[in-house]
This record gives C-alpha cells, structure tokens and sequence, in this order.
C-alpha cells in the first residue's frame, strides 16, 4: 500500500462557498466589490496625511507638540480599528453539510405531513420563544440551514452572518456579530479625528491668519482647504452614524431589525434580546465575549481521492497501516494542533474521527470532512497559535 | 442489534457509518450558545438516555462559561481596546481557552462512552455551532441493520 502523497496542500477557504475574497493565505476575508474601501483608506490617509504635512510644523511650535502626538495616536487607532473591520469574518455560518441539509429537510417534511399535489407546501418557518416572545426563525434555502435568531442572509457576500448588521460598503465587509465592535470603535474613532482635524485647522487658519492675513494663509497651507471640505462632509455623516450606531447599541438592536421594524413596538412586539437597561445593553454589545470564527480557513482540505466499491478503498487503505504513521503522509488535513500530543493513542483517535463519517463507498467523492482541529480565527491568533505550539 | 466496539481504533477499522443524527441548538435563552437536550429516537437502542443528557448538559455549561458577561470579559475587552486588538496577536481569548476544553472533553467523550457504542461526537464547531451531530456507525463484518428504519421517524414536528 502506497501512502497518498499530496502534491498541493489546499486551504480551505479557496472552496468555501460565498461570494468573498481571501487575502493572505486565508487570513484575510473581505467582500468583492473593494472600490469603496480603498477611496475610505485613501480619504483618511490622504487627509491625515495633510494636516501632518501643513497644520502640524506649526501647530507643534506655536501651541503645544502634544497635538500632532494625539492626532498620530488616533490616526493609528482608526486604521486598526478599520482593518480590524475590514479584514474579519464578521460571523458568517458555514452551510450545511448534505447530510444535516438531508436531515432538516426529512425534518421539515415529516412536519408538514402529506401536502396534496398541486398545493404549495406551507412556508419553512420554525418558531421559538425567546423571553416571551415568538421569534419565527426562516431557512435559507442557500445555506440549507434554519438561520439563527438574529442572523441574516447577505446577498452580496452570499453568505447567511450572526447577528447581521448591515453590508458596509465603505469598509468592504459585512458587519455582524464578530466585527459589530470594531466597526462602532472605527466609527466612533474617526468622529474624533475628524472633529480634531476640524478643529485646529480653524485654529490654525485663525492663528496664522492673525499674524500674516486670511488670504496668505490660504496660499501658504493649501491643504488647509482640501482637509476642511474633507472634513466638513465626513462630520456630518460619520457623527450621524456613531450617533445612530449608539442609539441602537443602547437598545440591543441590529441595523437589520431597526430597517425592518422587528421591534418596533406594534402588535406588542418587543425586543427579548434587550436587558431593558442601557448599561447593560451597551456592555453586552461592547465588551462581551470575543466570538471565534467558526469558518475554518487556514484548515487544510482533505485531498479528494477516488472512490473504489470495495471496503479497502484506497483511503482507507492509509487507515488500516500502522497506526503510529504520521498524517502528513496520508492526508492534509491536521490532527487537533492545539491539543496534539506526540502519542499514539491521539493521532489515531483523530485520524477515525476524521476518516470514519465519510468513507468513501457511502458519500460521494466530494465530502469535504473538517478535522477536528479548532479553527482558526483571525491571522494574528493563528500566528499566536504557531508560537504556542 | 447493538454492535460492540472496544476503542476508537476498531471503530476506525471496522465500522461504516449507517447515519447521522443531529441534535439542534435550544433558542429559548436567546442568542446564547445551548444545545437541546431532547433524546434522538435513532440512538433510543443504542446510548443510554442519562448518559447523552449528561453529555449535552456538560457541553452547555461549558458554552455558558464562554459566553459569561462579567468581570473577566470586560476586562478582556477594555484592556484589548485600549492596546487598538492587538493584544490579541499575543493573548488567547478567553472563548477560545474554553472551546479547547471542549474540544478535549469530546474526545475523552468518545474514547469512553461513545466510539464503546458505535457512537462518533462532532465538535459542533466544526458546524458551525449550529448543530452537535452524532455519527452512527456498524460493525461492517455484522449485516446491515436496516439503516432506513433509523432515518424513517427523523421528524418530530415542530
């Protein structure tokens, strides 16, 4: 028996299914239309890049060098916080499996009992109560799953996202559960900066302009203008969303429920996910729990090899040698990395694990089995990871 | 008729996977990770009821630790903030701390109670924390035991 030498390891994220863009190897998860993120990072940079260049030298010498030093530290902060955004899975939910599509499904019929011919089949909607209130839960006939509450199908991405937000063009991602606090702390953040850049350009061009003449000082600083107008127009929108988002916030809303009026308060609706306490609404939504990515990205696929009628399938052939064989040899996907200790007892258990629920004479060829690792959440923590162990 | 296994290995080696059945996620809390502990008819001969039960309960105390608002968390959160997240390049959260050690228990799970029973657990974050799915599997020497009786009664109307 020969072991299955794998000639390109592949990730998984070159075949999951959705309209995204990866980066990086898997570590970066984006939207595909990036156009508009690129002019949001260009109007940032670009106007930071200005008030360092013209207000600054004169700021730092005629008032105070804490001023250029602040303006650099939240620069820093709102382009982490938008790359953070931009960059994260935003709680998207895998589709299912065939089997668990197969199972809903028999599921769903076995509910509806004999419909008669002709006749549509009742809407598939499953209720559930959630404090006190009937919340009716939709399946997405995309995803072959029964969203979760608050989760939402994006049609852009193509993806069904945890407690979806909305689809942010501007940051070139969607917003849902995993990226809801760096989009506000981004959003939040920039409301600064652009009220900071607002505010000592007027100080600088009153400044200067006493000494030398408004219309001098327009010459001499002509980015002085650009930053104005920049800013002027982002005031008015971006302190509008943070305002919005921390309505919102304050309420344990999505941008979603609020559009479509979920909780709006007719027929007695109201929102159960709300502790019906401002502080505790913000803290839940702000400093909770940091929820992991359930994508598995950076995992590595299990190469597909061909089905063969007898039990001794060629897959199966690697099971059945000696159980101490290292997995790289016989298959790209990993065993538990975070877990794994250099036993034997260990690889083996993995290797059933991962090797038993699809042998090949049962599924067809195409059966994407996950290992067991963990997955992986973000570059940083995957890097984290590899340090560790 | 119940197939005996001893350990994993032998699962691996001898046993084909008739189905799956998979226990889905209890809502009534709210958003909060819980799985349902209503008993599969499928593994009614298979496992006994107190031991599954046992298993989910576990399972969902663990994804309550997780998923706690107090103290730590906000700790975590202020102090990953005010560092802009970077701190997380370095530091592990504290979700992924406990989704290790569930991934651990399950193994032990199956070691133990499941792969004995022809039983196989799935982290359900490989599913995308949506279902914890069960595979069954069968001594591929023994005949089948007609699979199709366990996927007759799936259903249990909603």
């Amino acid at each position: 028996m020969s072991a299955v030498m794998i000639t390109r390891k592949v990730r998984k994220w070159e075949k999951l299914p959705g309209k995204n863009t990866f980066c990086c190897d898997g570590r970066v998860m984006m939207a595909r239309q990036k156009g508009v993120f690129y002019l949001t990072l260009f109007l940032i940079v670009g106007t930071c890049a200005l008030f360092f260049a013209f207000e600054c030298p004169y700021l730092a010498i005629h008032l105070s060098p804490t001023i250029p030093f602040f303006a650099a530290l939240l620069f820093l902060f709102v382009i982490a916080m938008l790359l953070r955004t931009s960059f994260s899975d935003p709680g998207v939910l895998p589709r299912a499996l065939p089997e668990e599509a197969t199972f809903i499904e028999m599921e769903i019929e076995a509910a509806n009992g004999n419909v008669p011919a002709g006749q549509r089949p009742p809407p598939r909607i499953r209720n559930v109560q959630i404090n006190n209130q009937i919340v009716k839960l939709k399946y997405c006939y995309t995803c072959k799953i029964f969203r979760p509450p608050r989760a939402s199908h994006c049609s852009i991405c193509d993806n069904c996202v945890d407690r979806f937000d909305h689809h942010c063009p501007w940051v070139g991602n969607c917003v849902g559960k995993r990226n809801y606090r760096y989009f506000y702390l981004f959003t939040t953040s920039l409301s600064l900066l652009t009220i900071y850049i607002f505010t000592f350009d007027i100080v600088h061009v009153v400044m200067r302009s006493v000494d030398n003449g408004f219309l001098n000082t327009l010459k001499e600083t002509p980015g002085t203008v650009l930053e104005v107008l920049v800013c002027f127009f982002t005031l008015w929108s971006v302190v509008g969303l943070t305002g919005f988002h921390t309505y919102l916030i304050s309420l344990n809303q999505t941008t979603n429920e609020d559009i479509k009026g979920s909780w709006s308060g007719k027929n007695r609706v109201q929102n159960p996910y709300s502790h019906k306490n401002i502080f505790k609404n913000c803290c839940e939504v702000l400093c909770g729990p940091t929820y992991p990515s359930v994508l598995d990205r950076r995992g590595l696929m299990q190469d597909d090899m061909p089905v063969s009628a007898t039990p001794a399938a060629p897959s199966s052939s690697s099971l059945s040698s000696s159980n101490p064989v290292p997995q790289t040899t016989k298959t790209t996907a990993p065993l538990i990395p975070n877990e794994h200790t250099p036993d034997d007892a260990k690889p083996s258990i993995a290797d059933s694990a991962e090797k038993s629920p699809s042998p090949r004479e049962e599924l067809p060829p195409a059966q994407k089995v996950p290992p067991l690792a963990s997955p992986e959440t973000d570059a940083e923590t995957a890097l984290a990871k590899d340090k560790i162990h | 008729m119940a197939t005996e296994f001893h350990n994993l290995q032998e699962l691996r080696h001898n046993a084909s996977l008739v189905t799956k059945v998979f226990i889905q996620r209890d809502y009534s809390e709210g958003t909060v990770c819980r799985f349902q502990s209503k008993f599969p008819s499928e593994l009614d001969n298979r496992i006994e009821r107190t031991l599954l039960e046992e298993t989910v309960k576990t399972l969902n105390s663990y994804y309550v630790e997780a998923e706690k608002i107090g103290g730590q968390s906000y700790l975590e959160g202020c102090l990953a903030c005010a560092t802009a997240y970077i701190i997380f390049l370095c530091m592990e959260t504290r979700y992924e701390k406990v989704l290790k050690k569930i991934s651990s228990y399950i193994q032990e799970q199956n070691e133990k109670i499941y792969a004995p029973r022809g039983l196989l657990l799935t982290d359900p974050v490989e599913r995308g924390m949506r279902v914890l799915e069960i595979s069954l599997f069968e001594d591929r020497g023994s005949g089948s035991s007609s699979p199709s009786s366990t996927m007759s009664s799936a259903g249990s109307a909603r």
